[in-house]
């Protein structure tokens, strides 16, 4: 177990390692000059070449990708022309907006994305997992029906759209909730679950048809299994040969694509965080975009890459955890 | 006296055709107007083919029909209960709780997912409420040891993946222990089974039944697995009663022809060669092709194929296993080479390396003299013709989407020596050949039956004119009657074509049925290689002995000779007795 672990790690790093080459060659080889990028509209040329030196732009390409490395493993110092600014590991340099560290940008935004990310998720599986259990062992029923019809609607229809309905309906009209706006939980509990409640349906919506069908298809496929035929022919009820084996044997792919699709929702909600306007790092990346800082960009980039390669990872072994059957090597 | 512990009038039980919808009324009658009594601590054996209906029946004396859809008319009471009208609290007492019942595949039949104790305790504690968790576990353990678990406390935490096959039927019988029953239905409960582990859980249901005084069901497709372990039998057919009495008569002399049939298609170990309907030719003198009589051996004719120390590995570095090593084996002309062994023992992979579907890691093969055994694939290609395998599963070593025709041609085209009317034409020959209709020709897998299929199997295998056929368990999936059938297409297909065989299978009696010579496969090494005679009626290895005594005779008598036997060779290891509650 602890070798399969290692051994997933080893090939997360390396599939980052690639990633971040193929990132940072794509930004920096791409047209337009980060030094000019880097100063502002307003520089003049003299300006320009004074932060291309800082930057170090003038050396050749491996080497600035060698410096980059570098500053992510052991920091790196940069020269602001009056003194020298430290910028410590792991850094991925300084926004060109600003010169603030882009490690400490997307540090800030990090608890807003993954509030976002793990409410969404208990929601999704609720209502996917529970709409699938139900069409599973009651099918045709109309809560079954009235479920089903909505997860399917929820994910044929974009964000911003199901959003911007949402919006207009719960803060506009009715009135019930506030227009989403961040609160840290470390806050107040209450209003940060208030104010993040419409983001987390309209990721749920979209997400739960999905698991609706899994878990539809997982458990009939359970119980239709010889060791639940033997349970029931010793005498077991019916609730307990359900909660206790079908669904003990449904759960292990939910449990995987789970992972996989919060590894996802990191980098993956920007529109959701765009349109509810959370500062997450979806809409962080979005604005670097944007505004072509490239910095950001690339970290962001890494940043998202990193949480899909882990949670992949991770889903592997949570599967290989709920079923002992599964060797891992 | 009304005390029967099972009691089955008029039982009918009709399962809702699936095609057709719009027609009330049809369906399939699986079970029709079947009625039997069973007295308590007796035992019935329920024989038949498969379609027969008689795992039906099983199910229904649990009503395990309930809530599928199945209807079922008639009454069955087990222990005074009427079971299909009594309410579901007190069905699921019954079910259980008095009447336990063992499935035939081990495998699937524990949750994945839990402990084996864990499984046990909770159906004790299902049917014994008041028992604490502790009290459930040690009855669990308890009933472990008893079926023969060794080191039950330690093994009762382990899942079921981690049992092998015999103790996964260990386990369940454990389950149904668990509770002390009255009656056990045992519905296929060793088909999954070795032979020697098939004869060790009869043996144990045996003793089981003389500790408790339980009553016994015993449904099964093996007239060997009845014999030895039941008072009565009820032979079914088609969902209906064809002979019922005590099993000695039955077996003995049975009055239903469907009964005499049966009993003469099964495959005799003690019999000289043609149990199987028509003898399969006899070994001597053989109608080899202008082959000259032999100097020396049995059997006259040319070294068609010959392997020495074959060897083949599994596995990457670190966990490589060895399937088979030091396998050598000589198939001439006309003769057909017996390959028996228990699962596990290696035989399909020496099948599979014989025909290079699998490559040998060392070890040569000769064909004909010739080197094959490192030959690429296109100097091997002209050669894959001569050496032609018929496969297990007649259902699945046939493309569902291809007719049978052109599964059959396919091999044909594949030659390219004929032009496309000649390849249909000897399509069609081949499938009259093995017994089909040429007009079948563009129909489905899904059409035919078991039997049929292994045909067209038979008929593709033909196509390219081999000289050697490899069969792996051509027919270990089949009934016994079409099992007579195929072997004896075989035997006829030898004859006349002059063909070599290797016959693979677990089953000795078949094996000994077809074959001219025998190699007996344990644990990827050959133990035992000679004349099927010799071998089968002097067999020198221990393992042999062990296998051999453990096949399932038909006489009642003998049979509980055999059990006395190896009862007595196994007393001093047999755990204490778990006291029935």
């Amino acid at each position: 177990m602890t070798g399969y672990v290692l051994r997933r790690a080893g090939g997360a790093l390396i599939v980052l390692f690639l990633l971040s080459v193929l990132v940072y060659l794509l930004f920096y080889v791409a047209p337009g000059d980060p030094a000019t990028l880097a100063c502002g509209p307003r520089c003049n040329a003299e300006q320009i070449r004074q932060v291309r030196e800082q930057l170090n732009l003038g050396e050749p390409l491996p080497t600035q990708y060698l410096h980059f490395l570098q500053g992510i493993v052991a920091g790196r110092d940069y020269s602001t022309g009056t003194g020298v600014l430290h910028c410590p590991a792991p850094c991925f340099g300084l926004s060109y907006r600003n010169d603030q560290p882009v490690t400490e940008l997307l540090a800030a935004r990090l608890p807003v994305t993954a509030s976002l990310a793990f409410g969404a998720m208990v929601l999704w599986l609720l209502l996917g997992v529970g709409t699938g259990l139900l069409s599973a062992l009651r099918r045709g029923g109309i809560t079954e029906r009235v479920l089903t019809v909505l997860t399917l609607a929820g994910t044929a229809t974009p964000v911003f759209i199901t959003g911007l309905l949402l919006l207009m309906i719960f803060c506009a009209a009715l009135q019930w909730l506030p227009f989403p706006s961040y609160v840290p939980l470390s806050e107040d509990p209450e209003q940060w679950a208030w104010n993040l409640l419409l983001p987390w349906t309209t990721l749920a919506l979209l997400e739960s048809a999905k698991y609706a069908r899994l878990t539809r298809s997982s458990t009939l496929e359970t119980l239709a299994e010889d060791h639940i035929r033997t349970f029931r022919a010793y005498g077991v009820r019916e609730r307990s040969v359900i909660g206790r084996h079908a669904l003990r044997g449904a759960l292990p792919p939910v449990i995987a694509l789970n992972a996989v699709d919060l590894g996802t929702m990191f980098g993956g909600a920007m529109l959701t965080e765009t349109l509810f306007g959370l500062p997450g790092l979806g809409q962080l990346l979005v604005q670097s975009v944007r505004t072509v800082d490239l910095p950001v960009v690339v970290a962001a980039v890494l940043g998202i890459g990193a949480a899909v390669v882990l949670a992949n990872a991770v889903a592997d072994v949570l599967y290989a955890l709920a079923d002992r059957r599964v060797a891992l090597r | 006296m009304t005390a029967a512990l099972v009691e089955v009038r008029d039982l009918t039980v009709t399962f809702p055709a699936g095609d057709a919808p719009g027609t009330p009324g049809t369906g399939v009658r699986a079970v029709d107007g079947l009625s039997f009594t069973l007295a308590p601590g007796r035992a019935l054996g329920i024989v038949g083919e498969s379609g027969s209906g008689k795992s039906t029946v099983a199910a229904a004396l649990l009503d395990l029909h309930r809530g599928t859809g199945a209807r079922v008319e008639g009454t069955v009471r087990v222990d005074g209960l009427d079971v299909l009208t009594a309410p579901e609290p007190r069905l699921r007492r019954l079910r259980g709780g008095t009447a336990a019942m063992i499935f035939q595949d081990p495998l699937s039949s524990l949750d994945p997912y839990y402990a084996v104790g864990d499984q046990i305790a909770e159906v004790y504690r299902v049917h014994r409420p008041d028992a604490s968790r502790r009290t459930a576990r040690a009855r669990a353990v308890a009933a472990l040891d008893r079926v023969g678990i060794a080191d039950a406390a330690r093994r009762a935490r382990a899942r079921p993946h981690e049992f092998s096959g015999g103790m996964r039927q260990r386990a369940l019988i454990a389950m149904a222990l668990a509770c002390a029953p009255r009656l056990m239905i045992a519905d296929e409960p060793t088909t999954a089974l070795d032979v020697t582990v098939q004869a060790q859980i009869l043996d144990l249901l045996h003793d089981l039944r003389a500790e408790t005084g339980m009553g016994l069901i015993l449904v099964t497709h093996d007239l060997g697995v009845v014999a030895g372990g039941v008072d009565d039998v009820l032979v079914m057919r088609a969902g209906r009663a064809v002979e019922h009495g005590p099993v000695g008569e039955v077996l003995g002399a049975p009055r239903a022809p469907y009964t005499k049939d049966l009993l003469a298609a099964v495959p005799r170990i003690d019999a000289v060669r043609g149990g199987a309907g028509e003898p399969p030719a006899p070994p001597v003198p053989r109608t080899a092709p202008s082959a000259p009589s032999g100097p020396s051996g049995p059997v006259p004719g040319e070294v068609l194929l010959e392997a020495t120390g074959l060897r083949r590995e599994f596995g990457r570095r670190g966990s490589r296993t060895t399937a088979v090593q030091d396998v050598s084996l000589t198939v001439r002309a006309g003769e057909t080479v017996g390959l028996v062994g228990e699962s596990g023992s290696g035989k399909t992979t020496v099948g599979r390396m014989l025909v290079r579907l699998l490559d040998p890691t060392a070890g040569t093969l000769r064909y004909r003299g010739r080197d094959i055994g490192r030959l690429g694939e296109r100097e091997l290609r002209p050669l894959r013709g001569e050496l032609q395998m018929v496969f297990q599963d007649p259902v699945s070593s046939l493309n569902p989407r291809r007719t049978i025709g052109e599964s059959v041609a396919d091999p044909l085209r594949a030659a390219g020596e004929l032009d496309d009317a000649g390849i249909g034409r000897r399509a069609r020959e081949l499938l009259e050949r093995v017994g089909l209709d040429p007009a079948w020709y563009h129909r489905y897998p899904h059409e035919f039956s078991g039997g049929q299929r292994q045909r067209v199997g038979i008929a593709r295998a033909l196509a390219p004119s081999p000289r050697l056929l490899i069969c792996d368990e051509p027919v270990s999936a089949l009934d016994v009657t079409t099992q007579a059938q195929v072997i004896a297409l075989l035997g006829e297909l030898r004859r006349e074509l002059g063909l070599a065989m290797v016959f693979i299978a677990h089953d000795l009696a078949v094996v000994r049925a077809v074959s001219d010579r025998v190699a007996v496969m344990r644990a990827g090494r050959i133990v035992e290689e000679g004349p099927v005679d010799t071998v089968y009626d002097h067999p020198r290895h221990p393992y042999t002995q062990g296998l051999l005594a453990a096949v399932p005779v038909l006489d009642p008598r003998v049979a509980a000779d055999r059990r006395a036997l190896r009862g007595a060779a196994a007393q001093e290891t047999r755990p204490p007795s778990l006291s029935a509650t």
